[in-house]
């Protein structure tokens, strides 16, 4: 992964000492909560319903064992003993003082971490493909254009104030996007050109909140050295012309909307054509330095072990063969796999994490996964280079602390948003029926009968819990001053992303599982096989019979 | 009126005329719309000139200016409105602008190192922020990954070794 050099490091070292700074001029009164604001909030801290919230950068989700166990020491120390993995890679803390935040920040720079640009209106961490690097179907690994990316938008002076927050995510494997980089203000795409050169398809307009959107191609093609000019050109544009006057507006997507997707294309190429030959454009030796960085670890010569793999879903362990057969992906490299530690169990949020458990999951990646984790934007985690034959001495040591969930794609590996639990801007807990699902649809075989399907869940219409792109959503709202929630069929968020649509009138609190259980029903009692997915059935039938068989009776 | 310039404090020498005000001699610092209605006989007097132009102002219709004017201030109407960077970025790295280039408004120190790294070498803060503790800003960081206004070589250009 990427090491810091003096210049990495100094920033980093320096934003800590600056934050230090401004957290003394705060709790002097030297300045006011109005002021503090717009400096904490470009630094990941927000004022959440109790306290203030933290939120670490992940950058492109790749974290060492060293920095897990960093994170276990700082939620140990300085928070409640637990934090929890977002859907953009990063990681929050939920209760930490703000007099100790500015040692959480050097204990975090002094692993190479920081908070940076994790709020406010400006360039958000990067993210990317949890299997970069490792999957069979991949292109190019894009972490090294994340990193790129990292740098030249990490106190980009220009691009501070925004309109409105800004997401990049870049993907390398063109035929299964797990980026999602369709639903962000810019997506990339590592493709190949007409003679097998690779550059970047750029997308953007894509992004969810209040308006969701897909995004759309701008360029089809861009030349891997044009990437940091194309990206200012396209931030330029935005920053000069997106709207200011309505938030909720503000989004580049309302932007490209409003252009149309030639006239901002046009823009933005008449802009790039003048910052092209600024000095931006990468070079082969940056390219190149950056990318020995994620080089393939030191992996043994092993033999192929597909067969293997297969042995273990059907073997007389069925705890192990489940989990096998779901959290597991067949790597790139013989005799190696990439397991998916689920963080969906049971009696805990989606995304949480105790102190102890990050600790043994540093443990687990030194010993099996050359000791380096991704988040995920499921809200899970990956050991992305563990040895076949080590798999189930990993699951053994996984379920010893509770780690074992064997549900990845499965109804219970849930997203889900703090909700009213946390959020100050929330209208319905969602956290609660998080847990009411886990509990209820909690028998294995059940859930590997239902295949592949996706529950997204918000709190609110900000979407944080990315329901519109559910294969099943499930929006709060408040119905005067009650919790309600609306059910959505048959969003997506892969390479067929769609947005679902809002099947009827909302559920209260104590029927909306219920109701999740009728359409699961519809769902088994309507496909043509037991290999048609939930949005595959719900995309030949229709909203009909799930809307009878909700609404019918009424 | 205090202002930073290139890094110490610095009485303006520039005056503001109302757009109904009379030009005294000297450096005057005039509205956009006054600049507009009357350009030829503010550019042909002796003093120096300034204009002060909103952030979303039409850079076509403010180039045929520029060689000829001595500052341009730029409003932040609110310290989140960041239009204000581009703007001085297109005037100095496009328009080769080499005048003074004033931040006015809505300027905190926060922002300075920002506006710095832009083009901007002139800051008059908000009313009543403490203008020299502002000039701590300026030393907060020593490494920067863009190029910018103030270097165009990006970092992966200058990375020794
Ligand atoms: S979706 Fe709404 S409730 Fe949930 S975290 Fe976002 S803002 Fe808060």
């Amino acid at each position: 992964m990427y090491q810091y050099d003096q210049y990495d490091q100094r920033i980093v070292d320096e934003r800590a000492q600056q934050f230090r700074g401004q957290v003394e001029r705060r709790l002097s009164g030297e300045i006011a909560e109005s002021e503090f604001k717009p400096l904490r909030l470009q630094n990941g801290l927000y004022m959440q319903l109790h306290a203030y919230m933290l939120r670490v950068a992940i950058p492109y989700g790749l974290l060492s064992s060293k920095q897990m166990r960093s994170f276990a020491h700082i939620c140990r120390t300085y928070d409640k003993g637990y934090g929890h993995f977002t859907t953009r890679q990063n990681l929050q803390i939920n209760w930490p003082e703000l007099q100790a935040i500015p040692k959480v920040l050097e204990e975090l720079a002094g692993v190479e971490m920081h908070a940076i640009q994790t709020s406010g209106n400006c360039i958000r961490n990067t993210t990317s493909d949890q299997f970069a690097g490792v999957a069979r179907d991949e292109l190019e690994d894009p972490r090294p254009y994340c990193e790129i990316i990292r740098q030249w938008s990490t106190f980009h002076p220009e691009f501070a104030f925004l309109p409105r927050k800004f997401k990049i995510a870049v993907t390398g494997t063109p035929g299964d996007d797990r980026a999602a980089v369709r639903l962000h203000d810019i997506g990339i795409r590592i493709v190949e050109g007409e003679r097998g050169e690779r550059g970047f398809e750029i997308l953007v307009g894509g992004g969810l909140g209040r308006t969701p959107m897909i995004a759309k191609v701008v360029r089809d093609f861009l030349p891997k050295r044009q990437l940091l000019p194309y990206l200012e050109a396209i931030m330029r544009v935005y920053n000069e012309q997106g709207r200011r006057d309505n938030k909720y507006k503000a989004r580049i997507k309302i932007l490209v909307d409003a252009l149309g997707v030639e006239e901002f294309a046009r823009r933005v190429e008449a802009e790039f054509e003048l910052i092209k030959g600024e000095g931006l454009e990468l070079t082969d030796s940056e390219i190149a330095r950056v990318g020995a960085f994620f080089a393939p670890p030191p992996h043994e010569s092993l033999p192929d072990s597909d067969a293997q793999l297969q042995a273990l879903t059907l073997g007389s362990e069925r705890t192990l063969g489940l989990w096998v057969r779901n959290n597991v992906i067949p790597h790139r490299v013989p005799g190696y796999c990439a397991v998916t530690v689920s963080l969906k169990e049971k009696g805990t949020p989606p995304g949480d994490v105790s102190d102890y458990q990050m600790d043994r999951l540093a443990d687990l990646a030194d010993n099996y996964s050359f000791g380096q984790l991704r988040a995920t934007h499921h809200q899970n985690l990956v050991l992305a280079d563990v040895k076949v034959a080590d798999l189930p001495a990993l699951h053994q040591e996984l379920a010893a602390c509770g780690l074992a969930s064997a549900n990845v794609g499965k109804l219970t590996d849930m997203i889900c948003c703090p909700g009213l639990d946390f959020c100050a801007l929330a209208n319905a807990r969602s956290i609660p029926i998080a847990e009411e699902i886990m509990q209820r649809f909690d028998d294995v075989d059940y859930l590997n009968d239902l295949g592949e399907i996706s529950i997204k869940m918000s709190g609110c219409i900000n979407a944080c819990g990315h329901h519109h792109v559910g294969n099943i959503g499930i929006l709060g709202i408040d119905k005067q001053g009650v919790e309600f929630y609306q059910l959505m069929l048959g969003g997506s968020h892969n390479n067929d992303a769609s947005l679902g649509a809002i099947v009827g009138r909302a559920f209260a609190q104590d029927e909306i599982v219920g109701a999740i259980d009728t359409v699961l029903r519809v769902y088994l009692h309507q496909r043509s096989s037991p290999e048609e997915r939930f949005v595959d059935t719900y995309r030949r039938i229709g909203m009909e019979p799930f809307k009878e068989a909700l609404y019918g009776a009424n | 009126m205090e202002l930073i310039k290139r890094g110490v404090v610095v009485e303006d020498g520039f005056k503001r005329v109302a757009d109904d005000g009379e030009l005294s001699s000297g450096d005057v610092l005039v509205s956009w719309a006054r600049l507009q209605a009357e350009a030829a006989s503010l550019l042909a007097r002796s003093g120096r000139v300034g204009v002060r132009v909103p952030n979303d102002v039409d850079l076509e219709a403010l180039a045929p200016y520029v060689e000829q004017l001595d500052l341009i201030a730029i409003e932040f109407p609110t310290y989140t409105d960041g239009r204000g960077y581009s703007l001085a970025r297109r005037l100095r790295e496009r328009h080769g602008f080499r005048g003074e280039l004033r931040a006015v408004g809505d300027v905190l120190r926060d922002q300075l190192f920002y506006m710095r790294r832009c083009g901007f070498d002139a800051f008059e803060l908000k009313e009543g922020k403490d203008v020299a503790g502002a000039l701590e800003a300026f030393r907060e960081f020593s490494v920067t990954y863009q190029g910018a206004a103030d270097d165009p070589r990006p970092l992966f250009r200058r990375r020794g070794g």
